[in-house]
């Protein structure tokens, strides 16, 4: 057995010298640094074609079996619908995936350490109701729940403020702070101060699962799986059996529902498009200009022409009137696309580009060896959590506001598993370590599209509800394959 | 001969009833590889787990670069420039040699990270080091070979400026060239200044790289000399027996754990 292992290791070792030789050599044509010559030339477009078919074929798919799926799914459904590609369509898809699809890209943060959130859906609803709550009874909170509950939901929220600060998460205690603050002082009913407080709430709440989870020590499925049960019980406690809250509010309401206007449409695209440009353009020329290896500049730059080409389409069509009736016009693009796309640049960043995001794939693929490198593992663990509630809250605001109200049902039944399962679909691994906000989008884009093609060809819900279990059972197929095929090609 | 980096006098150390170390002398000199052996249970890795903060010792003196210093934990000790590279090696198969090379101390202003000088930085480090076996510094650390995992993990101790590198069997999973490559990297660490300790089981490698040998026998130090004064034989009747002819502990057979 060991004599084994230790043969296959010096066979590796061979096939190492080989590819070091070659390495020398590239090296000495080009007098940098001559171990690592490869890592000092510029990569030509074939070959940064060759290297990524080998790593797709290694098993690091990513998000590419998730956009294939997407583009499959455009092309049947506008092929037996005739409504599918309509510009009132796309929008209205627009808006009934946004919600899920937020949950889901916080849910990546968790699913990057292994861990789940189960109550993210109904933290969501608690959030969502307790915004309705404050709207309806115009900021008295105490009149709304009753005493007794009242002082209840303080005192979590004190709980959460002082979980925070033990594990000195300050953002945490910084909002489960303003929320405790405006339920105390009864701020007067005023939509931007709800959304405010649910957000807060979504934070207060992930204080504390993070806490039970990070510190205490409880599995997450565990401490999120009686989470979820109880906070459907909050919901219902906050609305009553039966009841429904309306957001009669213009703003809450356009939240989902409206659009911006042509000029601020177009300006979106600058700012969107052109700084994706300026991002991707300023690291590309900056790695060349400091010598290190970077893509081909043709190849980057078709990217980045590829992406400006298809949003100023996109914006364009979207600025067309795609109202059915003459009598009133609708056009522009959906307050819901800035929101997502703030989101995705705002979580992409932090995991990419910060200390705290690199830690969390550190904690995620090895946390003892995180542990040993001197991060705080039990802070990391608990964040993510927080990230996940706050970002389920602001989930909540969009699929309230997309119905204009909140039942009790809000964020229970099937969200938080959609909204798992968007992320799953997308290429987020459920072993930990492996994902991006992005995979949540393509995730979320690929179930609404289901639900909305469905829907539209007339389908059953029973059928929308199987069709979109076997996705995600296909997803978590191609992830464990993928696994298992990076295991075998690499060691 | 030149002062010792880091010097233990009369260390002791006792897990509840069991007394694992005995008055424990030890000494590592900068540019030097001194080879730490001794049988399964001899209290090898209680030593460097005591030296690296992991397990506090119960009495004796540390000292670093001639003072006395008290190490509380892991931190402390790698803030002193002690770097242990566990057995387990401890890497992040998620992330590249870089991220891991850097891993909790990643450089950057305000949490943003500095890939490129980070990058940079890396290369610079096995480049000294003459790594040749790595294509990209940004290759993923779960598709390297067991050699090229142990070459990261020294490099890493290299980066931060380590004075103390503490090596716990690093060639004992390695096929016959990655061995060769982990030793060559000893010895260069040991060109570089560094004082390195190796832990090891194996005799051919400890009399290839080592200076010095010290030789622990149930929880003493049985003989601590050049490598160049003693033999092969010697050594091993050490390991097994405390004691070669005028070497080691006077009475082993009184010796118990």
């Amino acid at each position: 057995m060991t004599e084994n292992a230790a043969d296959t290791a010096t066979g590796e070792m061979t096939t190492g010298e080989t590819s070091a030789a070659k390495v020398t050599e590239s090296g000495d044509k080009s007098g940098a640094i001559a171990d690592f010559g490869i890592d000092t030339t510029s990569q030509s477009t074939g070959e940064a074609l060759k290297d990524y078919l080998s790593r797709v074929r290694g098993g690091e798919l990513g998000s590419l079996p998730a956009l294939l799926g997407l583009l499959v799914l455009l092309i049947v459904f506008s092929s037996l619908s005739d409504t599918f590609l309509t510009l009132g369509n796309i929008s209205n898809l627009l808006a009934q995936g946004a919600g899920r699809t937020i949950i889901a890209m916080g849910l990546v943060f968790v699913l990057l350490l292994g861990e789940i959130d189960l109550s993210a859906g109904t933290a969501s609803g608690v959030a969502a109701s307790v915004m309705a709550l404050h709207l309806v009874e115009g900021g008295n909170l105490l009149g709304g729940m009753g005493n007794v509950v009242f002082i209840i939901f303080c005192v979590l929220l004190a709980i959460a403020i002082a979980l925070a600060a033990l594990l000195r998460i300050w953002p945490g205690v910084a909002l489960s702070g303003v929320a405790l603050l405006i339920c105390v002082l009864g701020v007067p009913a005023n939509p931007w101060v709800e959304m405010l407080l649910a957000l807060c709430v979504g934070t207060a709440i992930g204080c504390i699962t993070g806490y039970l989870v990070a510190k205490v020590g409880i599995p997450s499925f565990v401490v999120t799986l009686a989470l979820f049960l109880a906070w459907g019980g909050v919901i219902l406690q906050f609305i009553g059996d039966g009841g429904t809250l309306g957001l009669n509010n213009e703003v809450l309401f356009k939240v989902a529902n409206g659009n911006l206007s042509t000029v601020s449409s177009w300006g979106l695209f600058v700012l969107a498009a052109g700084g994706y440009a300026a991002v991707v353009l300023g690291r590309h020329f900056g790695r060349l200009r400091r010598g290190l290896v970077a893509q081909p500049t043709a190849l980057v730059a078709i990217k980045v022409g590829a992406v400006v080409l298809f949003s100023a389409v996109a914006t364009y069509l979207l600025t067309v009137n795609r109202s059915a009736s003459t009598l009133v016009q609708i056009s522009g693009v959906p307050y819901v696309v800035p929101i997502v796309l703030a989101l995705l640049t705002a979580g992409t960043l932090v995991l990419d580009r910060t200390r705290y995001g690199r830690h969390i794939y550190a904690v995620g693929g090895n946390a003892e060896a995180a542990r040993r490198a001197g991060i705080n593992v039990a802070k990391i663990r608990m964040s993510v959590f927080v990230i996940a509630s706050s970002v389920a809250a602001l989930g909540a605001i969009v699929y309230s506001s997309k119905v204009g109200s909140v039942d009790p049902n809000a964020g229970g039944g099937n969200t938080l598993l959609f909204a798992v399962g968007a992320a799953v679909i997308g290429g987020t691994s459920l072993f930990g370590g492996k994902g991006r906000v992005s995979n949540a989008v393509i995730g979320g884009a690929v179930l609404a599209t289901i639900e909305n093609g469905l829907g539209l060809l007339k389908q059953p819900a029973a059928v929308v509800a199987i069709v979109t279990g076997l996705v995600l059972l296909l997803a978590a197929t191609v992830d464990a394959l993928s696994r298992r095929r990076a295991a075998v090609a690499k060691r | 001969m030149s002062e010792p980096i880091l010097e233990l006098r009369g260390i002791n150390k006792s897990f509840g009833p069991v007394h694992v170390l005995h008055d424990v002398d030890f000494a590592v000199h900068p540019g030097e590889v001194t080879a730490l052996v001794g049988d399964n249970g001899a209290g090898k890795s209680t030593l460097v787990k005591s030296i690296a903060g992991i397990h506090p010792i119960d009495s004796g003196q540390v000292l670093f670069n001639g003072e006395e210093v008290h190490i509380h934990g892991p931190r402390e000790a790698a803030d002193l420039g002690i770097e242990v590279v566990y057995q387990d090696l401890a890497l992040c198969d998620n992330l590249d040699i870089v991220q891991n090379m850097f891993l909790g101390r990643e450089r950057g202003k305000l949490g943003l990270l500095d890939e490129a000088d980070m990058e940079q930085a890396a290369r610079k480090t096995l480049a000294s080091l003459s790594v040749r076996t790595v294509k990209s510094v940004r290759t993923q650390v779960s598709s390297l070979s067991g050699g090229q995992r142990q070459t990261v993990a020294i490099a890493k101790s290299v980066l931060w400026d380590s004075k103390v590198v503490l090596l716990d069997e690093p060639t004992a999973a390695l096929g016959v060239a990655q061995t060769r490559q982990v030793l060559d990297l000893v010895r260069r660490l040991a060109e570089q200044g560094l004082g390195v300790v190796l832990i090891s089981h194996n005799m051919n490698d400890v009399f290839e790289v080592s200076d010095r040998i010290a030789c622990l026998y149930l929880g003493r130090m049985a003989a601590e000399l050049p490598t160049k004064d003693v033999t092969h034989g010697q050594v091993v009747e050490l390991i097994t027996a405390g004691r070669s002819g005028d070497l080691g502990i006077a009475r082993p057979e009184n010796a118990t754990v």
